[in-house]
């Protein structure tokens, strides 16, 4: 490639080479990339987002079993209902409107916010939000059936944002399902493997002490496994995005995460 | 004319493939090739993106300067890529969440630069959007072959459906786990690269050294 450059092009004033001449190529080509780009982003924004809230309500209904085959998301997702609720003490608020509520914006928010010591943030997830969206199905009488929570932490390569569905004794798992992440795909990005999502189903997320505890672990979890119920398989291939998924679970299930609000409701619902 | 067209864009494919025989852009063949599905939008997009930027570098190659011709080349390119990268995120998003970063990584491809700076740099705008779009179609014919094999041979289905009935679930098929890791579409690259040249002999390259045969040292015994 060594005839690419000079030769062809001659050397004189105005020509390719002056400094000035440069500096305006140089200016034209960034302003009509960046023109390009801009508007693009813009212009698709509002699809995208779109896009985005859907996916988030479809796995909602899908892991709350809601989804049926003459349902559109949209129909399916009004049996649900959503609070949000302040972390810290489990109680609902009504000052933030849990439909449009971004977590991930939240997480940088001063005031929605608060940053996490890195002992304490086996999610590495740095700053934890002081309220959180929940998603309940509640029977005909109000009785909580299933609940559904926003969960996040760090893989390998990327933050998973997922929800985890509990059923109505508040310890084993309906199932879990992941809405964003950029793990390796083929790898960790079998996190929406639907065969093995299908293996959380029944899993028992906390111990008898009310602690949570689920774990991914190395090879196949059979019934003989023992503590098999608070097992699931790990991700072949993928060790660092496995740990990351249990050590999320773990955290948003425990006293840093929801633990304060599934305190409440089992309190509430032994007072029934 | 037509003979000159269809040996822009076919030569690309077999004679002068850019991974076979330039061995360019092979990151992301190894990255997005486990399955067949993410192999065939990566394809489709960088095609898309070599065809398109070599054409809009054609055109404006005449006001390159040739001390930034890179980073121009880089420009138009990234750009082309974010362009495409909303495109999916818009109206294919369940691809678009699969392919993640690598969309991202065409940027870096060697191929699209590497079009750029050989082709666009030198040629017209329509020959270079042939070149590019040959290009594309050679990138994407090992990815699509590379692809298969590993989705086939590593988890018994092809485009998500099961064809080898794999024996962890009641089938017979006990799938080879290499085929997942990214090693693997070094071994299948290199025997597609082993069996084209054997095919074509013209693509052997001569060695450029020899290794000296082994001469048993004296005093070792």
């Amino acid at each position: 490639m060594a005839e690419s450059g000079s030769p062809q092009m001659p050397q004189k004033p105005g020509s390719a080479h002056s400094s000035a001449r440069t500096l305006l190529v140089a200016f034209a080509v960034c302003l009509v990339c960046s023109l390009l780009v801009a508007s693009a982003a813009v212009l698709l924004k509002p699809i995208q987002l779109a896009n985005q809230h859907i996916e988030r309500q479809r796995i909602i209904v899908e892991i709350a079993g809601l989804m049926k085959p003459d349902l559109t998301v949209a129909q399916a997702y009004r049996q649900i209902d959503v609070a949000m609720i302040e972390l810290s003490s489990g109680r609902t608020v009504d000052t933030l409107d849990p439909e449009n509520f971004d977590i991930a914006k939240a997480a940088k928010d001063e005031h929605l916010s608060e940053p996490l010591p890195r002992s304490a943030d086996p999610a590495q997830i740095r700053r934890k939000p002081k309220y959180l969206p929940v998603y309940r199905v509640n029977d005909g009488g109000g009785r909580l059936e299933t609940l559904i929570l926003p969960v996040y932490g760090y893989g390998l390569w990327s933050t998973l944002y997922g929800y985890i569905a509990l059923r109505d004794d508040l310890r084993t798992i309906q199932g879990i399902r992941f809405y964003q992440h950029a793990e390796t795909p083929g790898l960790g990005g079998e996190v929406d493997n639907p065969r093995w999502l299908d293996l959380w189903e029944g899993k028992i997320a906390f111990d008898e002490n009310g602690e949570p505890r689920i774990e991914l672990v190395k090879g196949a979890v059979t019934s003989a496994t023992p503590d098999s119920q608070h097992k699931v398989d790990g991700l072949s291939g993928a060790t660092l995005t496995s740990r990351g998924v249990t050590q999320l679970l773990n955290f948003w299930l425990g006293r840093e995460g929801f633990g304060p609000y599934l305190t409440r409701l089992r309190d509430e619902s032994e007072r029934r | 004319m037509a003979d000159s067209v269809r040996k822009i864009l076919f030569s690309p494919v077999v004679d002068n493939n850019p991974i076979i025989l330039q061995v360019l852009g092979i990151c992301s063949a190894l990255a997005v090739t486990t399955q067949l599905s993410t192999a065939i939008t990566m394809s489709i997009a960088l095609t898309l993106v070599v065809a398109c930027s070599s054409s809009v570098i054609s055109l404006i190659r005449h006001h390159i300067p040739a001390n930034i011709r890179i980073i121009v080349q880089m420009t138009v390119i990234a750009s082309m890529v974010i362009v495409v990268d909303q495109f999916l995120r818009a109206f294919a998003y369940e691809i678009s969440k699969e392919l993640s970063v690598f969309v991202g990584l065409i940027i870096t491809n060697c191929i699209v630069m590497g079009r750029a700076e050989a082709f666009a740099m030198k040629n017209p705008p329509w020959p270079s959007f042939l070149d590019g779009l040959g290009n594309g179609l050679g990138f994407s014919a090992i990815l699509l072959t590379v692809g298969t094999i590993r989705e086939l041979f590593g988890s018994g289905t092809l485009l998500g459906y099961t064809v080898l009935p794999l024996a962890r679930d009641g089938g017979w098929y006990v799938p080879n786990g290499l085929l997942l890791l990214p090693p693997s579409a070094f071994f299948l690259i290199g025997l597609i690269i082993w069996a084209v040249r054997s095919w074509k002999k013209a693509q052997v390259e001569q060695a450029e050294y020899r290794i000296k045969e082994m001469r048993q040292p004296a005093e070792t015994v």
